[in-house]
């Protein structure tokens, strides 16, 4: 009985070890250890036996059988890692080939220029302000100090509907809007994003572009003031290392009116074809609140002060991305708006 | 304004380089655009803002000049030689209507030799823009360039016999025939340098034909007086006759400059144009304007600016302006010359201190900024919200507002059709510019078609903007509309797995969209605009709303704008969906309990729209029926004609407990009956 196990043993184990397939290893193992297999009935026959025989025996038996399952084991983790492996080997593709295209869509540059100013002054507690695109002359001229034969009307050549209303040439009379809105409560801090239309064409000028106008009044407020938060916008969308500066200007809504230069994004300052030789652009127009506006949007300037700019969106967008031709952002080029 | 330097420095002394002077012009508020080289000059082109129209004088830009560099300026040196007589005995002058006309001089040069002026003279004005004539008139324009007082010359010989020059109004329909040879048509708000009855000159803005100086002028009445800005700009603007005159009075010219540009224009006539200057200067200025003075109170500049300068410092600068200042108490009072006419208050005293001080020397500082305040409003997220889920499968495209009234005929909108009732601007740029939208689809059609016309085949666009409905009284509606359209397939690839953008590929994402804004209620009917095909077009309803059309565009629309692909179009209200957005806040749980799925086939008329079947589904399904998804449409073989077989899978789902199969079937029965009754479907 003993041999006759020991003697089983090493023929299974010849056997598992010849075995090539999961398919054959699992037949095997119903062979040899299934209800009818060969362990199994060599077993039934320790019954035949002495009892201390019996005892032996049996530990022997239970011990082979053991070993066998684990045998077993071991070689059906061998056989899967290999199929496995197998597997692996056989599905191997080109990654290298494109992947499925998957149509998607982007935000127009404009847009996100605007996204980011407006998350700029939003950071610095600012609001969200907007208004009419097509607006009284009052608002976007009378209660901004240009008064109907004001010489400064030549500035900004509107369209019009009737004669009192226009397609604002400006995104300023939101000003005024949102002052007589909020008088006397202060503060009053609003950015104003929008579209403002003039009678203009050419590669630099569109008959339709974009603005966004500041507005900051309060108590003790300052031209200091206004440098500082201009200087913190100009560096968050130049860069750290841009320079600025202010020359005197003149809008009618502003005084004193400055216009703020950032030293050339192209050349950095030392001159070049961007900047005609001068090392600064031009980026936007600011000033202090014009008492006669403050009055109009029913603040006392002799109590409050405030300053106000206006920038470009298109003007930034091109020197942000290098583009020379305005027209681009409204002919709308599918490859133009893919690479944003 | 070009500028000659070398000109220049008859005024002022200049020690720095041009590019130097150029810089500093520029940072104290005379933008200098240009500095160009020259033989033996440079030449500065100057960009004036409207405001600083006196530095059109030469004289007056020597002054900005004297201020940055804290000298003085050097006036021409006016040589007079009168003769015996007395200009009294030659013209007489009325000024009828003071209110445009405040001051009127006159002087007589005789006996000019009318000859080209001399090369220096002519070689100034030619850098200036102006083009010489002869001496004469090269002289009034010189002395303009110099003083920036306009000065007319007249021909004396060629006066009536009265010899009156009258300053009056013109009569409605009055005519003058200007130099450059055109009839004007006037109205009583122009103004007249006339005789009794003829006019010789439209004041201010353009000498008269008849009276011109020519080659055998002999004696000369010189003009120079004052017009107030306003008038000369109506007149300017409705006439639309710009001139280097209108142009300086309509920006404001100084009264008080008058006599010394009629002196100095004689003297060079004397001179360069042997004529003989009869005595005294004719000048009529019944009112003359009070001395102007601001009040400047110190802590009131240095409260605006963000500064500590002390009083003397700004007395300092403003004496570098040449403004004469006189202290009262702790304020200043300053005295307003009068080529400075934009000065009128405080404030502009205090921005001539900043920029003659310099805005780079002002200390930037943080205002102290209130940090719980600011921020979106719900209307702005939810904008910007759409914005953000409409470019994930749209690119954005920005699109004129005003289009072409012809849109609407190539849209084919029916006569009636309150699409047609557009705001007209006035003064277009263009027809094609000339008429507010009122829809957005024209302009992405318009997109479409320049797109394919470049060969970008495969497109998907989308604009959120304004359209403008016009209103009985005032300003007109403005309303958000989300406007989106596409064409082709999203591109070729070697998976072939490229879908068709058409009707239902468009509708997949106007679906997603109006789920993810929160609008659960809604349904697509029949439309019937009239720029969509009419059996592949539809109408969104939310509730009983209509929020938006979809379609594919009518092949006739598709031929007026060009789009050789088939092409489909969405526009919806934003406004409408705002409300739902805003209610959007609640999710719901997930049942604990296992779901359970069954597929249906069944055979049913064409004409049985999916909805109906839907609809008849969802009736007849019970309240565990929680979602149907159409899986197949099919017609053809096994299908007999007239019919189509449409699978669906139907979800049935429980919050309470783990569904049974007995209990499924009994719904599936109830169905099955119900589209046999309701709709004389067959299983498959
Ligand atoms: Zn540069």
């Amino acid at each position: 009985m003993l041999k006759k196990l020991e003697h089983l043993e090493g023929a299974i184990q010849e056997k598992i070890d010849g075995i090539k397939d999961l398919a054959s290893l699992n037949d095997l193992r119903v062979k040899v250890l299934g209800r009818k297999g060969e362990i199994t009935l060599l077993l039934k026959e320790i019954k035949h036996l002495t009892p201390e025989e019996r005892v032996h025996t049996g530990r022997l038996a239970n011990e082979i059988k053991t070993n066998l399952e684990k045998l077993l084991e071991v070689k059906k983790q061998d056989l899967e890692q290999e199929e496995i492996n197998i597997r692996l080997l056989e599905e191997k593709i080109d990654i290298t080939l494109p992947g499925l295209p998957y149509i998607n869509g982007r935000k127009h540059p404009l847009t996100r220029i605007t996204e980011e100013i407006k998350e700029i002054f939003l950071a610095m507690s600012f609001s969200i302000a907007e208004g009419p695109e097509i607006e009284w002359d009052y608002y976007n001229f009378e209660a901004l100090n240009v008064p109907k034969d004001h010489p400064a009307r030549d500035m900004q050549d509107t369209l019009y509907i009737s004669e009192d209303i226009l397609l604002r040439t400006h995104t300023s009379p939101v000003q005024v809007r949102m002052m007589e809105k909020t008088a006397p409560q202060l503060p009053l801090k609003i950015i104003v994003p929008g579209r403002v239309y003039r009678r203009d064409d050419d590669a630099t000028h569109s008959p339709m572009f974009h603005q966004v106008e500041g507005l900051l009044i309060d108590e003790h407020i300052n031209f200091g003031h206004l440098k500082s938060m201009l200087l913190h916008f100009a560096q968050h969308v130049f860069g750290e290392e841009v320079k600025v500066r202010y020359r005197p200007s003149f809008f009618p809504f502003t005084e004193p009116s400055a216009e703020m230069d950032i030293s050339c994004v192209n050349c950095k300052g030392s001159g070049c074809r961007v900047c005609s030789q001068t090392g600064w652009l031009e980026i936007l127009g600011a000033g202090m609140v014009h008492p006669q506006v403050l009055e109009y949007g029913g603040y006392d300037p002799k109590k409050v002060n405030g300053f106000a700019f206006g920038m470009g969106i298109e003007r930034i967008a091109m020197l942000k991305y290098g583009i020379n031709d305005l027209r681009l952002f409204f002919d709308n080029d599918h490859r133009f708006l893919a690479q944003i | 304004m070009i500028v000659s330097l070398q000109w220049l420095k008859e005024y002022v002394h200049i020690s720095c380089s041009a590019r130097e002077l150029a810089h500093k012009l520029t940072m104290s508020g005379i933008a200098v655009e240009r500095v160009e080289t020259l033989t033996g000059d440079f030449t500065l082109e100057l960009d004036l803002t409207p405001n600083r129209g006196d530095c059109l004088g030469l004289i007056n830009l020597a002054r900005e000049v004297a201020a940055l560099h804290g000298t003085n300026i050097k006036l021409p040196l006016i040589e007079l030689k009168e003769n015996d007589e007395r200009i009294e005995e030659y013209i007489n002058i009325e000024i009828y209507d003071p209110d445009l006309c405040p001051r009127y001089a006159a002087r007589l040069i005789k006996n000019v030799q009318i000859k080209p002026s001399p090369d220096w003279m002519q070689e100034r004005l030619i850098k200036a823009g102006v083009r010489p004539i002869n001496n004469v008139v090269d002289i009034t324009n010189y002395v303009m360039l110099e003083t920036n007082q306009p000065l007319h010359a007249f021909d004396y010989d060629l006066l009536g016999e009265q010899k009156t020059i009258i300053v009056r109004r013109a009569t409605p329909m009055e005519t003058i025939t200007t130099l450059d040879d055109q009839e004007r048509t006037l109205d009583d708000n122009d103004l007249l340098i006339s005789e009794e009855s003829r006019p010789l000159a439209l004041a201010g803005i353009m000498g008269g034909k008849e009276t011109e100086i020519h080659e055998n002028t002999r004696n000369v009445l010189l003009e120079s007086a004052h017009f107030f800005s306003r008038g000369i700009r109506k007149t300017a603007k409705r006439l639309n006759l710009r001139s280097n005159s209108s142009t300086r009075f309509e920006k404001g010219v100084d009264p008080e400059g008058v006599v010394f540009a009629i002196n100095r224009a004689a003297s060079l006539m004397a001179q360069w144009a042997d004529g003989e200057i009869v005595g005294a200067v004719l000048d009529v200025h019944p009112n003359p304007m009070p001395p102007r003075t601001i009040n400047v109170n110190p802590d009131q500049v240095n409260k605006l600016l963000g500064c500590s300068l002390y009083p003397a410092e700004m007395k300092a600068i403003l004496n570098r302006l040449h403004f004469s200042v006189e202290n009262e108490g702790n304020t200043l009072l300053v005295d307003i010359p009068g080529y400075r006419p934009d000065l009128l208050q405080e404030v502009d005293l205090i921005e001539e201190i900043a920029r003659i001080y310099g805005y780079d020397n002002i200390p930037a500082q943080l205002p102290v900024l209130d940090p719980g305040q600011g921020g979106r409003s719900s209307y702005q997220k939810f904008k910007d919200e759409v914005l953000t889920l409409a470019s994930r499968n749209f690119m954005e495209t920005i699109n004129y507002s005003f289009v072409s009234p012809r849109h609407f005929d190539m849209l084919t909108l029916f006569p009636h059709n309150s699409c047609r009732r557009a705001l007209k601007i006035a003064n277009p740029m263009s027809e094609e510019q000339s008429v507010m939208r009122t829809l957005l689809i024209p302009g992405l059609m318009e997109v479409i078609s320049r797109n394919l016309a470049r060969k970008n085949n495969d497109l998907a666009f989308f604009e959120m903007g304004m359209v403008y409905i016009p209103q009985e009284d005032g300003l007109p509606r403005e309303k958000l509309k989300l406007g989106a359209a596409v064409t082709g397939n999203t591109g070729i690839n070697w998976l072939k797995k490229q879908i068709d953008m058409d009707f239902y590929y468009l509708k997949g994402i106007l679906e997603d969209l109006l789920q993810r804004l929160g609008v659960k209620e809604y349904s697509f009917i029949e439309g019937q605009e009239e720029f969509y095909h009419p059996g592949r077009s539809a109408y969104i309803k939310m509730e009983e709303e209509i929020i938006g059309h979809m379609g594919e565009i009518h092949p006739r629309v598709a031929q007026h704008f060009e789009l050789k692909q088939r092409t489909c179009a969405l526009e919806l209200e934003l406004d409408k969906l705002y409300p739902c957005w805003e209610q959007k806040k609640e999710i719901m749980p997930i049942s604990k309990f296992p779901g359970m799925e069954r597929d249906l086939a069944v055979v049913v008329q064409e004409q049985v729209s999916s909805s109906l079947l839907i609809k008849v589904i969802k009736d007849a399904g019970g309240l565990l029926l929680t979602n149907i998804e159409v899986f197949d449409v099919y017609a053809g073989e096994q299908v007999p004609e007239g019919y189509k077989s449409i699978a669906l899978r139907l979800a049935f789902l429980s919050h309470e407990k783990t569904l049974s199969d007995e209990e499924v079937n009994q719904y599936m029965h109830q169905i099955i009956d119900h589209l046999s009754r309701a709709l004389n479907a067959q299983l498959r």
